[in-house]
């Protein structure tokens, strides 16, 4: 990818508005070489499938991607580990991930890993204007080394800095056209977080609607976090693990 | 003899009290879910954002958007919640979950645990392990009580990356239950047919019984 200087979006939205026609047009000037990317997601559930496969397609390289597991065997944003378009990863867990452990172990990628907790706080902290945080998380650990750290109520706490990034992109399962969005059981994860800490965060929904269809009560996400939208009624939804049990006595 | 994989996940279940908000490691602890009586009217947390986890779905239930911390399908229970990362972690660091059953590599006598990695081992990251581990009111480990060739896994002091500091209240092997009292364990129960010499024998620091 070397067109950062790209034509506008071929579709752009009404004025004012925030609805693409498809991601094409939603990532369309976006992608750059270099740039830091937020996914929602995790593992393969909930993640914004359309628009990491836009982004595989266009190909931006040197990315750092911003995500807790950057993708699982073989899908999600592991394409873009496949296709060498990312050089940095700032996560929580890798395991289950063959193409980041392939080039983590070759020196070609660079992997922070994050407490999990920690992860998410930095992403709020860095959407929500705040320089960082003191947790206990990490501290005497090897996640503490390098770090600022106090004693709070006799507590040993790790100072941690936000997270920000160039581009956020999430899915949740209902939008309006502001952006207000709900997101489904347990897809929520990351994904409300992101929205808040990307410079342009661009919102992949399963279906879209008229803007008050949404009671403001059952808002997750509210439509100021979220500058672009795009409507994709189908995902392919790949269960990492299918546990069931038998249909039991009721 | 020594306590099998399933009497370890009993014995780890027995120490669930009534009413508590529980959250289950991967691996054996998540087994800890099959042995909680409904009775007790326990709420499940799964780190992921899930706070009143239900058992694995029939086949006519499962919906890819509802995962458990392991990524495995499950179910939601009438009362459960969901909610984003931030909030789910704010509900372990904060000292809402009152219990969490945690798989091992090592507990010093400190109650440092180690968890996560092992030097020279293809690393797959801390997950949600050093939140659980700093976090959780209480904390309970389920491990083996030694290697296969006879290495202590509970020690004086860890040889393994900690996952965090001084956070252990009972870890539960194959020989016992043990509470880490700093310079020592105490062992509050044996397996049956255990001797306090084999437990000296396969334990790192000084342990005492009765």
């Amino acid at each position: 990818m070397t067109d950062s200087t790209s034509a506008p979006p071929t579709s752009s939205p009404a004025p004012g508005g925030k609805v693409f026609r498809d991601v094409a047009s939603a990532l369309g000037d976006l992608l750059r070489d270099g740039m830091r990317i937020m996914s929602g997601g995790f593992g393969l559930s909930g993640i914004p499938e359309a628009c990491i496969d836009e982004i595989a397609r266009r190909g931006p390289r040197n990315l750092t991607i911003i995500s807790n597991n950057c993708g699982n065997q073989g899908q999600g944003l592991a394409v873009l580990l496949q296709k060498r378009l990312v050089a940095a990863v700032v996560c929580s867990y890798v395991g289950g991930n063959p193409d980041l452990a392939e080039q983590y172990l070759a020196g070609s990628i660079a992997v922070e890993l994050n407490p999990q907790g920690t992860f998410a706080e930095r992403i709020r902290a860095g959407g929500a204007g705040l320089g960082g945080f003191f947790t206990p998380t990490g501290a005497g650990t090897i996640v503490a080394e390098g770090k600022e750290t106090r004693l709070i109520d006799g507590r040993p706490h790790v100072f941690e800095t936000p997270l920000r990034a160039d581009l956020a992109v999430v899915r949740a399962q209902v939008a309006d056209r502001f952006g207000n969005a709900r997101f489904h059981r347990t897809a929520r994860n990351f994904s409300p977080l992101m929205a808040m800490a990307g410079a342009v965060t661009v919102l992949e929904v399963d279906r879209l609607v008229d803007v008050g269809a949404i009671d403001p009560d059952d808002v997750h996400l509210p439509g100021l976090f979220v500058d672009r939208i795009v409507h994709v009624p189908v995902h392919r939804n790949v269960i990492e693990s299918r546990t069931t049990r038998a249909r039991g006595p009721a | 003899m020594s306590w099998s994989r399933e009497q370890m996940v009993q014995r780890a279940a027995a120490e669930v009290r009534a009413g508590e908000i529980v959250n289950l490691g991967i691996g054996m602890p998540t087994e800890v879910a099959n042995e909680i009586p409904p009775a007790l009217g326990v709420m499940l947390h799964s780190e992921n954002g899930l706070l009143g986890m239900g058992p694995f779905p029939t086949d006519d239930e499962v919906d890819p958007l509802l995962i458990n911390a392991g990524k495995q399908t499950v179910t939601a229970l009438p009362g459960a919640s969901t909610f984003d990362s931030a909030l789910s972690f704010a509900m372990i660091r904060g000292g809402h979950v009152d219990l969490a059953i945690l798989g091992g590599l090592e507990v010093a006598a400190t109650g440092d645990l180690a968890n996560w990695t092992v030097p020279g081992k293809l690393i797959t990251g801390m997950g949600g392990a050093m939140d659980l581990a700093a976090g959780a009111r209480r904390l309970i480990v389920l491990q083996s009580h030694a290697s296969k060739d006879g290495k202590p896994k509970l020690v004086a002091a860890l040889t393994l990356p900690p996952t965090a500091m001084a956070c252990v209240d009972r870890v539960i092997t194959e020989l016992g239950a043990f509470d880490p009292l700093g310079d020592r364990f105490h062992c509050v129960e044996r397996a049956p047919g255990v001797s306090e010499d084999e437990i000296r024998r396969l334990t790192g620091a000084p342990v005492t019984f009765g």
